[in-house]
This record gives structure tokens, C-alpha cells and sequence, in this order.
């Protein structure tokens, strides 16, 4: 019998736990009071000895139990490693639900977790709910975020990625006694064959967190180059905000792809979203509606964006933002 | 060195009209070759330009219609081209399109070396039919690949872009990798191209010549379905236009708490 609900948790470079991780356990706790208060659980990769580390983190966000697996390999996420391993836990822990961060990692791990199980996978998700037979009824965008579909799944476990920024972390009164489990998987020689020959640190990442941030500079075709996106950045430097892009402008190398809002980017909701240049596709839109205020300046009067904008400014953005930044 | 390209034909999204009912109304909309896939050719081009004898086959399951992409294909330099066509595959979720691509595959360019697919298709932006084709080849994946830097018969370099920053990544064949758009700009067909084109013929196979059960492909074999679709809600909101800078200064500076909500 499948029981509980199972949350891959993601662990960065620098060992900490991806705020996602946080996130699906907050909704976890919320679908388990549908599911005979099923147990919210997670299962984590770890060098030798870092447990103790996060054992705070993992109760203080209401998990019932943590499994973990340790090896001096996990120090690296590897694909082939990881998803082997992965997929012995998942049958070991036998879960109803199994949900993953639709980071770069999750995206890249979970559909070889899900086919290597025989199980269904819903990609990206933007809302999960039990339905009236206590099935996953997991809803993603689809066709560019233009058309909706929610997706149930035949097998077992129910497995969906969930979009970073969808659902909050539980409230941190909720402390919970949290059983942390080791589990023995016989590795055998887990020998990769991927070899990781360097990582460069996005400077983007440290400096210009859109995740967290409270105001969003945001620019897309219409800035043209990378010097239109270094007048963004002032603009952002002195409200002290961040930089986001349109998947356009990401593609034309004018912004990092972790700085990219929308259907294949980040969700968002800042207090204030200044959107420059941006025509407001709704692959871009669907990752920023949320926000409390948006701003919008853009040379045709006819974009869409102005549609979903509280205030518009028609023009360009280039004489625009330089003159804003002196009345500020 | 022998390359496999997966490549999928796919609506036009930029240009989706509805029906009454809210459901996208498929007549008259136009069918592109999946513009991440544009960049698989790409990338299986260079790479074959960079180690001179590599053939590359070109798959795709899909309806007949996908013939048409899979020429242009072979117009730019691909070798073979293969389409999966059959109605046993209809209705297949990314599990089961991934076992029947899988199958094709290992039927039919069983010493590959390398697969390339792209990382995303514009229709579903699901991502997973890569590493599960990977998972079921029983082969190493990369995904995120922004650029290929090295490739020998026994292995492949390349950058891959991470949400903190960017990796390099050795990976020993076979393998397949997942590719992003790069700044290349895209190859166009030639005259030539297009002539010996001609001269070859896209493959179309079916589920009985993979030896598929229909078990495994299709609605059959798709462990996940489709229960409701409905048009994404748009947040409308009345948007106050100013051409004052002052004005504009001050939207931006009063965030206050509520006047917004």
C-alpha cells in the first residue's frame, strides 16, 4: 500500500536546502488532511555526516520523517548516480505522492526517476489538489501557459514537478517531532559516467536574487543589448531590486537564464514589477501577474502587458529609465 | 560516430486561436519544426562539420504531416530520416512516447553514439521525454546544454547552464544530451540541399515494424491523462497610462500597502 507524501529534497553546491523543497512541504501539509492525514516526508542525498546540519530546517517546515541516503559521491549531483540510487529509496519508501522541485535538477532528474519506476510524471506544475477519489490532480500551463491541463496519473507513485514559487513554506509554528530515518542501499560501485570538469558561479544568482526580491527590474527584446540590461541593473541598484528578463531576451544572450520570468522561468510576485520592453506574451505573463504592482514602459501603446499593467508609460525604455532615475 | 537527433513537429503557439468552448481550435494552425529541435540539427551539423564521419538520423513520431519537417530535415544535411507514424501511438504521454522513440532507436540505429534532443517542445514544455528515452536506453544524460565543446568517438564536453551557474560536463558515450538555444544562427537550406533531398526518402515505421506491444504506446501505455483543459485565466486590470517622468517616478516610489489590491 502506497502511503505518505514523498518531497525530493534538492540540496545546492553550497549545502543548503532549495527553498522549493520548503514550498511543496507547505502544500504537502495542506493535500495530506485529504489523504487520511498522510505523513509529509523527504528524501535526501547527503555527503557522509551533514545531517545534523538540517535537521532543524526539515522540522521547523513540518516534516513527519526524513529519509537519507550518505555517501562521499553526493557531495556532486550526477544524473546517472543520483537517479539510480533515487529510484531504490522510492521503492523502499513506497510513497502515494512524490513530488520534485521543477529546478534545473528536478527537471532533469525526475523523468529519469518516473520511467525507471514505470510511473507517470506531470511536468512544471502550478497547482496540485486531491480530488474527489483522493487521486493527485496535479495543473501545469501547456501550449506556451495559453491553455491549462490538469493531469491525473494511472500508476503509482503519483509523481509531479512543481514550479519554485507556486506554493509558501509552512508557517514555522508548526514544529514537528520529525523521524529521521538512514536507509541502507547497497550502492554497489557507483562509478559515474559524467565527470564534472568546472563550475562557474553565476555572479547573477548571488547578487541579483529575483526570487526573493521585493521590486523586479525586468527587460525583454525591446532592450535590444547588454547595455540596455546594465540600464536595467542601475535602475534595480537603486531601488534596490533585481534584474528579470523575458525568455527572449534570455535567448539573445542579453540576461542569464536564472534571471528568466515566465512559463520556462521563475515564478514571481515582488511588491513592484517594472516590466521594460516587455510586450507581455503570456509565456512571460504567466510567471509575473502575481505581482502587487506592475509597471509597464514599452514603445507601442498596444502591447499586451499594458493589459495586466497598473500603470503604463508609452515610450522607450532606453530614454525612459536614465530620466527615472534622476527623479528617484 | 552516429547521431540521433529526436526531433517533434508542433503548433505554431505563437498564434493559437480558440474555439467558443475555450478549447484551442486546431484547423488552419500552422505546424513548426519544435524551435529547441532547430538547434539539435544545428548542433548534430557542427558537430559532424568538427569530426567529419559522423551519419546522422533524424526521429520523429507523430502524424504524416510530420514527413514535410523531417524533409526539410535532410535539405539541411541530415542523412536518414525516420517517422514513427502509426495510430496505436496517438494519445502517448511523454512516458510513452519515450518508450516507443526508445524502441525505434535500438530497432534501427542500434551503435548509436550520441542522441540530441532539444530541451523543451513549445506544445507541452514538459522536458521529459529526453532523459526518459535516456532512462529506458539505459545511457548517461546531460541536459541544459548550452554548447558543445569537445567530442571525440569515446566521449562529449559540454556547458550546461544550472539555476546558480554553469557547468562543464565530461560524459562517456553513448549518451544523449538535451540542448538549449545557442546564438548560432540557424543553417538554411541550400539549393544542393534541397536536390539531393529529393533523392532520399523519410522512413516511416510503425508500431509493428518496432515490435511495440500496444500495450506500451498510445492512451494504452501512457501511465498519465489528461482530465480537464481550460483556458489560463488572465488578470486584467486597468492600467493607468501617464507620459510624465514625475508621475511615473512616483508609481514607482509609493508602494504602499494597499492601493494596489
Amino acid at each position: 500500500m502506497n502511503k505518505g507524501i514523498l518531497i525530493w529534497a534538492e540540496i545546492s553546491r553550497d549545502d543548503y536546502v532549495n527553498p522549493v523543497v520548503f514550498e511543496l512541504a507547505g502544500r504537502a501539509a495542506e493535500l495530506s488532511g485529504a489523504l487520511d492525514e498522510s505523513p509529509v516526508m523527504a528524501l535526501v542525498m547527503l555527503k557522509p555526516e551533514m545531517i545534523d546540519k538540517y535537521k532543524e530546517a526539515f522540522s521547523i517546515n513540518g516534516f513527519d520523517k526524513v529519509y537519507y541516503l550518505e555517501n562521499s559521491e553526493f557531495g556532486e549531483y550526477k544524473t546517472d548516480i543520483f537517479s539510480k540510487i533515487a529510484v531504490e529509496a522510492v521503492k523502499d519508501i513506497n510513497p502515494e505522492i512524490f513530488l520534485i522541485g521543477a529546478t534545473n535538477q528536478g527537471r532533469d532528474i525526475a523523468p529519469r526517476i518516473s520511467s525507471a519506476l514505470n510511473t507517470g510524471l506531470t511536468a512544471d506544475c502550478t497547482a496540485l489538489d486531491i480530488n474527489e477519489n483522493k487521486k493527485l490532480a496535479a495543473t501545469r500551463p501547456t501550449f506556451g501557459g495559453q491553455l491549462m491541463a490538469t493531469i491525473l496519473s494511472k500508476t503509482f507513485p503519483q509523481m509531479a514537478t512543481v514550479r519554485p514559487g507556486t506554493f509558501k513554506a509552512p508557517k514555522t509554528d508548526k514544529r514537528k517531532e520529525t523521524e529521521f530515518i538512514k536507509l541502507d542501499i547497497d550502492t554497489g560501485d557507483i562509478k559515474s559516467k559524467i565527470e564534472i570538469l568546472d563550475f562557474k558561479k553565476k555572479i547573477c544568482s548571488e547578487l541579483n536574487d529575483i526570487d526573493s526580491s521585493d521590486i523586479i527590474v525586468a527587460g525583454g527584446r525591446g532592450m535590444q543589448t547588454k547595455e540596455g540590461f546594465e540600464l536595467l541593473k542601475k535602475l534595480a541598484d537603486k531601488l534596490g531590486g533585481a534584474v528579470g528578463a523575458s525568455r527572449v531576451a534570455v535567448e539573445m544572450g542579453l540576461a542569464s537564464q536564472d534571471c528568466q520570468v515566465g512559463q520556462t522561468g521563475k515564478t514571481v510576485s515582488p511588491k513592484l514589477y517594472i516590466a521594460c520592453g516587455i510586450s507581455g506574451a503570456l509565456q512571460h505573463t504567466i510567471g509575473m501577474e502575481q505581482s502587487h504592482k506592475i509597471i509597464a514602459i514599452n514603445t507601442d501603446p498596444d502591447a499586451p502587458i499594458f493589459q495586466i499593467a497598473d500603470y503604463g508609460y508609452v515610450g522607450d525604455a532606453f530614454e525612459v529609465i536614465p530620466q527615472l532615475i534622476e527623479k528617484l | 560516430m552516429k547521431i540521433v537527433l529526436c526531433i517533434k513537429q508542433v503548433p505554431d503557439t505563437t498564434d493559437i486561436k480558440w474555439t467558443e468552448n475555450n478549447t484551442i481550435c486546431r484547423d488552419g494552425l500552422e505546424s513548426v519544426i519544435n524551435p529547441y529541435d532547430v538547434y539539435s540539427v544545428e548542433n548534430a551539423l557542427h558537430l559532424r562539420n568538427a569530426c567529419k564521419a559522423a551519419e546522422i538520423t533524424a526521429f520523429s513520431m507523430g502524424p504524416l504531416q510530420a514527413e514535410n519537417m523531417l524533409r526539410k530535415a535532410l535539405a539541411l544535411g541530415i542523412d536518414n530520416a525516420v517517422l514513427l507514424c502509426d495510430k496505436k501511438f496517438a494519445g502517448s504521454d511523454t512516458y510513452a512516447t519515450a518508450k516507443t522513440i526508445a524502441s525505434g532507436i535500438s530497432k534501427f540505429v542500434p551503435d548509436f553514439d550520441l542522441i540530441i534532443c532539444g530541451q523543451f517542445a513549445t506544445d507541452g514544455d514538459t522536458a521529459q521525454t529526453g532523459p526518459s528515452i535516456a532512462n529506458f536506453l539505459d545511457i548517461p544524460q546531460v541536459t541544459f546544454v548550452r554548447e558543445i565543446i569537445d567530442c571525440s568517438n569515446r566521449e562529449i564536453v559540454v556547458k550546461r547552464e544550472l539555476s546558480d551557474g554553469e557547468e562543464t560536463v565530461k560524459v562517456t558515450l553513448p549518451a544523449l544530451i538535451c540542448v538549449l538555444k545557442n546564438e548560432k544562427e540557424p543553417t538554411r537550406a541550400t539549393i544542393n540541399g534541397i536536390k539531393s533531398a529529393s533523392k532520399k526518402s523519410v522512413v516511416i515505421k510503425s508500431a509493428e515494424d518496432l515490435g511495440i506491444s500496444s500495450d506500451l504506446t498510445g492512451i494504452k501505455g501512457s501511465p498519465t491523462f489528461v482530465s480537464k483543459a481550460f483556458r489560463a485565466k488572465k488578470r486584467e486590470k486597468n492600467c493607468e497610462f501617464t507620459d510624465n517622468i514625475d508621475k511615473l517616478a512616483e508609481a514607482v516610489e509609493f508602494n504602499g500597502d494597499s492601493e494596489n489590491e
